[in-house]
């Protein structure tokens, strides 16, 4: 019965030792970032590196400590003085054998050593990353949380070189970015696993954050705090790009739309009474605030808060039924005819 | 209850349970027939029973609403639920499972088990104990009684303003939440208060404090911690209910801070964690050495960590709190605290390997549930360890990797010693053994099935996957890993099931248990099983920590005196002791059967019934009525010396 009993608790082991070396094998290839986008064992930037090490060391300690007190364990049980359960009431032999009392000493002894190491590194990690490194070439930008998306507002010395983006943030290479959060609502989190980790969006409260990538790339966010019913579609992405190419957006960006040319006009003016109460797009009569600045919509590569790739088919659904795609989210059905849909789809199509 | 002198010197009997003082204990004690009888017990073991069973009503309630969930999280982009149901149904389900059955469960096996092992009759306050009991059980069906409205509350166990507040969620969803917590506060506070005063001033005689079961000092612990930290929690439900419904500011900028929530909730509400575990942690410490054969290794050393676990559980609130933008140095000392409270645990679990391999254990479910909790014990003692840590919780924290390690603690710390507690000490509550062949596959259905249904929970957070979502894309990584952990948590259910078939098959064709039938050493295997109404016919006189146990072991020259001692038979009688060296020092006389408890409890419930609904004549109707039921409650009476004849 015992060796039965013995090779039973094996079992449970062998898998999560292979999962183990799936996990290890997996996170280790430089294409695990597209198998799982929200990974954070590979540090891609000088905030997230130290910390994804930190885990990493955390993790293996664990995994020791388990294996050891697991394999204690089972040696215990192996020693051949166990035994069965005898009948109710059978009196047993009973002893208080010397020795336990060491037990404790060595096992809580290595232990608190373990523990002042791993304390004295969680405090060195985070004397490192927690403020953002002491520079004047810092880029700022504030977000802000909204239920369920995120808006961007690019600050700048020069105020004509501010503006507001949404859902998509784009960063330059090996430049750190201060990030100021603003919560609108509720609070929300903001979380870029491959660059940093969480910190809150809280209302009335002014929290910092920075981020720094230095490989070329698309990061995806995702806010870290429940903030209701869509929640879980409250994603974004980083785009990190070489610092030529992030002026160069930022410079299309600061562009307002021109007024739609006369065979535009029609679907222009569509999309100004039907949608210009709640999004802007600089340089029409659309200023609305309750929803995302759609100016450079074209430009981006998702819609929904990280919902759906921005294709014209799915901005089309989008529009058709925003409750069908993210319900609960706070774009109501707007009930369009079907010219009335496809003019306001054929108007964000140039908004590039 | 009243105290008076040592008003005579208690006459001796011999332990005889078939003699007619045993006759006579029985007619002073028994629960009256019937179902006013049934309603008006005050009978410690009948309203312990109550609370298992009730806690294990809401383990499977809270299990089915998981179970539903993990449907639609089993494959991407599902649309079973809607996120509003899907919201009400997590929050129900880590509402049920925290408030309504982790505490509760350990509450009713400490009001069963606390007077026996003790050596007295009943709690301190048998009253009182009914009426913790009754409003525990109306606090749960207030909170269902919202799920039935379609107002269960949504924002999460824990509830975090502003979304909980008025402006995002204007449905009663919430109120119910706030005021069914103030209600079940109510009981946790008073059954704490029952609590220690029993346990520091009822022991048998000459059980010192140092000679008390590790069981005693797991419940008078938490018992103490909750009296500390239930304020807490209740002040933060009650100022959210005035924000929600009277237009206070206390959470809500710019005058109020949303923070100030999170700090008045986890206040109470990781001392909370260690109150929901230490009492199991201590059920193992207690009946895994039985199992062993030996007394527990470093009964002190265990002790003590019990204390200190809780003590420190006071100082670890804001590792909650890592990534609210709190000041560095605060981080820093919050998460060395949060490091630091994995020494006294290591302690204990140090304790019980060294138990086993210097025993002779026996190999039955209840030992294979404590070898079982011991793995689980240590895999969610080191994930904590490693959330403790700030920077790496930056990143794990709100992830699945943190619903990994909730679920180890509690199902592991928790429900796995419930199992194995449920094994050890049924025969002493029915009489009768559990069947061991359907226990083992209980066990390893739930073992397997547990760490299938989990395990993957940590390696999902590690890829990203954050709680609380509704559902999730494809292309994450997350998708297998999903299937395999909602067909983990099927099999588990399915050795649950096994658990409650074994109870029933149990309660009718069990093996006859006879009085000890693990041959233990402690107070509570030396009356029948089940046990009297009255416990003990004679109340025993302690010379150690193991009375069953010393011929065995033959260590110092004294020895317990347990077959001759006081019968305490001139009405409902106990012998109250002095805290430390438990000297008797009165004899107490117990109250009687009393219905007015369940009516006060059921006023209670209407009040509250009455402050959702904002009716205020039944407010005060209610109130009326419950200063009436108080006035009756205690009201002074001679059987109980409380006036002159």
């Amino acid at each position: 019965m015992k060796r039965f009993f013995l090779g039973d608790l094996a079992g449970p082991r062998m898998t999560a030792a292979k999962v183990g070396a799936f996990l290890i094998a997996t996170l280790n290839d430089s294409a695990a970032h597209a198998a799982a986008p929200l990974n954070y064992l590979t540090g891609h930037g000088v905030r997230s590196r130290p910390i994804a090490t930190l885990t990493w060391a955390l993790m293996i300690i664990s995994v020791v400590v388990v294996v050891i007190i697991v394999a204690l364990l089972l040696a215990g049980l192996r020693r051949g003085h166990g035994f069965s359960a005898p009948a109710p009431g059978t009196q047993m032999p009973v002893a208080r054998p010397p020795g336990g009392a060491s037990w404790i000493y060595v096992g809580v002894g290595i232990s608190t050593l373990v523990l002042f190491v791993m304390t004295v590194w969680t405090v060195v990690t985070l004397a490192h990353v927690a403020n953002p490194p002491r520079t004047d070439d810092a880029l700022r930008i504030e977000v802000t949380g909204h239920q369920w998306w995120w808006e961007v507002r690019y600050l700048s010395p020069d105020v004509s070189r501010e503006f507001i983006t949404s859902n998509e943030i784009h960063i330059p290479l090996k430049r750190t970015v201060e990030v100021d959060l603003r919560g609108a609502d509720v609070i929300h989190s903001f979380w870029v696993p491959a660059l940093s980790g969480k910190t809150d969006v809280i209302p009335g409260q002014a929290n910092r954050t920075w981020i720094e990538a230095d490989k070329p790339g698309v990061y995806r966010g995702q806010c870290g705090e429940y903030c209701g019913e869509q929640h879980a579609h409250m994603g974004f992405e980083v785009i990190a790009s070489t610092p030529e190419e992030f002026e160069k957006w930022w410079n299309s960006q600061l562009e307002a739309q021109p007024n739609a040319s006369s065979e535009l006009a029609e679907a222009q003016n569509t999309f100004i009474a039907k949608c210009g109460i709640c999004h802007t797009v600089r340089g029409t009569r659309a200023g609305g605030h309750l929803g995302p600045d759609l100016t450079h919509l074209i430009s981006r590569r998702a819609i929904g808060a990280a919902l759906l790739p921005n294709t014209r088919g799915h901005r089309s659904a989008w529009i058709a039924d925003p409750q069908h795609l993210k319900p609960g989210n706070y774009m109501p059905r707007l009930e369009l005819s079907g010219p009335e849909l496809n003019a306001v789809s054929t108007y964000l199509d140039t908004l590039n | 209850m009243t105290t008076t002198e040592l008003d005579r010197v208690p006459e001796l009997a011999p332990r005889d349970y078939a003699s007619p003082l045993a006759s006579k204990l029985e007619r002073l004690w028994a629960t009256k027939p019937g179902l006013i009888g049934w309603l008006a017990s005050v009978d410690h073991k009948e309203i312990g029973l109550r609370y298992i069973v009730t806690a294990f009503v809401f383990l499977l309630v809270g299990g089915v609403e998981a179970l539903i969930f993990r449907i639609q999280l089993a494959w991407p982009n599902q649309h079973l639920l809607t996120p509003s149901q899907y919201d009400q149904l997590f929050s129900m389900h880590g509402a049920t499972m925290i408030l309504w059955y982790a505490f509760p469960v350990l509450t009713g096996f400490s009001v069963y088990l606390q007077p026996l092992v003790l050596g007295t009759r009943d709690m301190a306050m048998p009253r009182l104990n009914a009426f913790t009991y009754w409003v525990y059980l109306f606090s749960g069906l207030y909170l269902y009684v919202g799920l039935a409205l379609g107002s269960a509350p949504n924002a999460g166990w824990f509830n975090y303003v502003p979304y909980a507040s008025r402006p995002y969620n204007p449905g009663l969803n919430i109120d119910f939440y706030a005021l069914a917590n103030i209600l079940l506060g109510v009981s946790t506070t008073l059954g704490s208060l029952n609590f220690v005063v029993t346990i520091l001033h009822q022991r048998a005689p000459g059980m010192s404090i140092n000679r008390m079961p590790i069981l005693s000092w797991g419940t008078l612990t938490i018992s103490v911690g909750n009296l500390f930290a239930m304020p807490s929690v209740t002040l933060a439900f009650f100022l959210l209910w005035l924000d929600r419904q009277f237009g206070t500011h206390f959470y809500s900028p710019p005058s109020g801070q949303p923070l100030l929530w999170q700090h008045l909730f986890w206040m109470w509400g990781h001392p909370w964690v260690y109150v929901i575990v230490l009492p199991a942690l201590s059920m193992v410490s207690e009946a895994l050495p039985v199992l062993c054969r030996r007394p527990l290794v470093g009964y002190t050393a265990v002790a003590l960590a019990t204390v200190l676990t809780m003590v420190l559980g006071f100082g670890v609130w804001l590792h909650h709190m890592f990534a609210t933008g709190l000041p560095n140095i605060a981080l820093a000392f919050f998460s060395a605290v949060s490091l630091f409270i994995v020494i006294p645990s290591a302690v204990s679990n140090f304790a019980w390997l060294a138990t086993i391999w210097t025993g002779r254990p026996i190999f039955n479910t209840a030992f294979l549930f404590f070898v079982g909790f011991i793995i689980v014990f240590v895999i969610g003692g080191v994930s904590g360890f490693m959330t403790g840590s700030v920077p790496a919780d930056w990143q794990l924290t709100d992830t699945y990797f943190v619903v990994a390690h909730l679920h180890y603690v509690l199902i592991g710390w928790n429900l796995f010693a419930v199992m194995g507690a449920s094994y050890f000490w049924f025969p002493k509550m029915f009489g009768r053994m559990l069947d061991e062949r359907l226990g083992r596959w209980n066990f390893w259905l739930m073992f397997i099935g547990f760490n299938v249904g989990f395990f993957p929970m940590h390696i999902t957070g590690l890829l990203g996957m954050p709680r609380r979502i509704y559902t999730y894309p494809d292309g994450m990584g997350w998708d297998t890993l999903n299937l395999i952990i909602t067909i983990g948590s099927y099999i588990m259910a399915a050795g649950m099931l096994l658990f409650v078939v074994n109870v029933f098959y149990g309660l009718k064709r069990g093996v006859i248990a006879g009085p000890n039938p693990w041959d233990a050493a402690t107070l509570e295997w030396s009356t029948p099983s089940p046990p009297p109404p009255y416990n003990f016919v004679v109340i025993p006189t302690l010379a150690s920590r193991t009375p069953l146990w010393e011929e065995r072991l033959n260590e110092g020259p004294y020895r317990s005196q347990l077959s001759e001692g006081t019968p305490l038979d001139h009405g409902k009688e106990v012998l109250g002791t002095s805290s430390l060296d438990a000297q008797p020092n009165v004899i107490l006389r117990m109250p009687e059967d009393s219905i007015v408890p369940l009516l006060l409890a059921l006023v209670l419930t209407l009040l509250f019934a009455g402050l959702i609904v904002k009716a205020w004549w039944l407010v005060i109707a209610c109130l009326a009525v419950g200063l009436a039921l108080q006035l009756a409650w205690l009201w002074p009476r001679v059987e109980l010396r409380e006036r002159r004849p």
